[in-house]
């Protein structure tokens, strides 16, 4: 299966999926030591990020995820890259700074397409998303 | 993107190094939303605690002020800091946070940045005017700009704030185009909220139905006129819970003073809200009874809050923690008025240049043993749950209440 998206970033990558239909900002969401999803309420609370092509629906809440994807990325804790079906441009200029694969925008909910922890190939050149199995 | 004669300059290396990797993180970032150019901008105002900017950050800041000529063009103000260094003690900021703080304060002063360390800036250093394009880097703050004020900012996080600082403009997409200013999603309010914390409930409940960046609520069957904190607790708390950067509030925001000056009289009311959906989301904060520390934060506080708090501190002694955070333009008139003594007094203190969560939350959690928390800010208790705090939200008469008695009363 392959997925074109509307907007892209960053360098080709290919990882597992962690995918789950909620937001995603570092600072409200994470445990950015730890490397873990941290708020209670989150559907992948618990889970490890690090790696992962995290496939999510919006990006949530503030500012703060563009300078902490940038620290994520130092301290080897980002994940591999982030699929989203909206985003705002914190996390596009996030990314731009921590030079992050970033893809966003499908045509359906790219979080109901991509199964979870499924092998993903990204493209951003292409803005592709092709699932490998 | 169309650059014109100053840009290409910038890019070719002309004005400095600082000003090309500048430029260059605004074309990438504004060719992802497909910005034909750039606007200029009056000011920008830069989110960077140190908590968010790590070590890593603070050395690409270090390393961008060390650039020959590296200034800002603008002017270019702060969003809180990491810690009062004041009063670093209270909150036990280890040397390290203040040290790694200290680094950034100076690498931003080399780049001509004014500390003014405050997400009220609309109230205490200059609100923008109808339409001025500005590049606003605190959720709170651009919420406000854009709707209250009906200037003109993305969310512009702290690497793009200050490249606009550096450049004097800002890639031209998203709320500086007339066409994303538009209502997208109409609500209809039949509860008008009269406190600073049902205000805040009612601002995230739309948040969380806007749902993203891009939505535009507008808001109609308001009985009256919010103030201006009301207004800073409303926005603070919808940016927090929806991402969202503007709203209408139809007879009272400047851009709709009717439904279709918004375009929203061709929606249907895709939402009622009552009292009944307020008081749901506050009592989804309130499980504890006994409480760890109080806060009043996010955002910080006008001269108006901390005044009306000292008046409830007044003839109280608090048995647990209290800590009240504001700007640094806020604390001196805060201190001549003797509405800090008023609350210390009491055993509260008076915290400025800071807040609560931009101040490494986690860590100043396990030093102090606090969990359970009270406080009357939404955008407070939305955001302190990822950091291991059981958050409750409540009046600011029942988080007084509850520092003298350690235990809140519902």
């Amino acid at each position: 299966m392959i997925l074109t998206a509307r907007q892209a970033m960053g360098r080709p990558v290919t990882g597992p999926a962690l995918v789950a239909h909620d937001g995603f900002s570092a600072r409200y969401d994470l445990d950015r030591i730890a490397g873990v999803f941290s708020r209670p309420t989150h559907k992948l609370a618990g889970q490890r990020y690090v790696g992962r092509v995290l496939v999510l629906d919006t990006a949530k809440g503030g500012v703060a995820s563009a300078w902490m994807l940038h620290d994520m990325a130092a301290r080897g804790v980002a994940p591999l890259a982030l699929v989203l079906n909206s985003v705002n441009p914190i996390l596009a200029q996030g990314a731009a700074l921590a030079e992050l694969t970033l893809l966003v925008g499908f045509d359906g909910d790219v979080t109901a397409q991509v199964p979870n922890g499924a092998t993903v190939e990204i493209d951003p050149a292409r803005r592709r998303l092709r699932v490998l199995g | 993107m169309r650059l014109d004669d100053a840009e290409r300059a910038m890019l070719a290396g002309e004005l400095g190094p600082a000003a090309r990797i500048a430029l260059q993180h605004q074309i990438a970032v504004g060719e992802f939303f497909g910005a034909k150019g750039f606007v200029p901008v009056t000011q920008a105002h830069v989110m960077a605690d140190t908590e968010s900017l790590g070590e890593a950050g603070v050395r690409w800041l270090e390393s961008l002020a060390a650039n020959e000529g590296a200034r800002v063009r603008v002017p270019t103000i702060t969003d809180p800091r990491g810690t009062d260094f004041a009063r670093a003690g209270v909150l036990k900021h280890p040397a390290w946070i203040v040290g790694l703080e200290r680094r950034a304060v100076e690498a931003f002063r080399r780049l001509g940045v004014m500390m003014t360390d405050t997400c009220i800036n609309y109230q205490t250093i200059q609100a923008p005017a109808r339409g001025e394009a500005v590049a606003f880097g605190d959720t709170g703050v651009v919420i406000y700009a854009n709707s209250v004020c009906a200037a003109r900012s993305n969310y512009e996080g702290g690497p793009s704030a200050l490249a606009a600082g550096l450049t004097g403009r800002t890639p031209r997409y998203g709320f500086h185009l007339d066409a994303c200013r538009r209502a997208t999603l109409r609500i209809r309010v039949d509860w008008t909220p009269t406190s600073l914390n049902d205000w805040g409930a009612l601002g995230g409940l739309i948040g969380r139905l806007a749902g993203n960046y891009w939505a535009v609520p507008a808001v109609e069957g308001l009985a009256a006129v919010p103030g201006a904190d009301a207004l800073k607790h409303f926005g603070a708390a919808m940016a927090s819970f929806g991402s969202v950067a503007l709203f209408h509030l139809v007879g009272i925001t400047p851009e709709a003073p009717r439904l279709r000056d918004v375009r929203a009289d061709r929606l249907p009311v895709a939402h009622r809200i009552g009292e009944a959906e307020v008081r749901a989301l506050q009592s989804a904060y309130a499980g504890e009874e006994e409480i760890d520390v109080v806060v009043f934060s996010a955002p910080q506080l006008s001269l108006y809050e901390l005044s009306t708090l000292a008046s409830l501190c007044d003839g109280r002694r608090f048995v647990r923690p209290l800590l009240a955070v504001t700007s640094p333009q806020v604390k001196p008139d805060a201190d001549r008025f003797g509405i800090t003594a008023r609350i210390e007094a009491a055993g509260g203190h008076v915290l400025s240049g800071m807040c609560f969560y931009q101040s490494y939350a986690r860590e100043i959690a396990e030093a102090n043993g606090w969990k359970r928390l009270a406080t009357n800010s939404v955008k407070l208790v939305n955001i302190l749950g990822g950091y291991g705090y059981s958050p409750q939200l409540a009046s600011m008469e029942a988080c007084v209440e509850a520092a003298q008695t350690g235990r809140l009363a519902r």
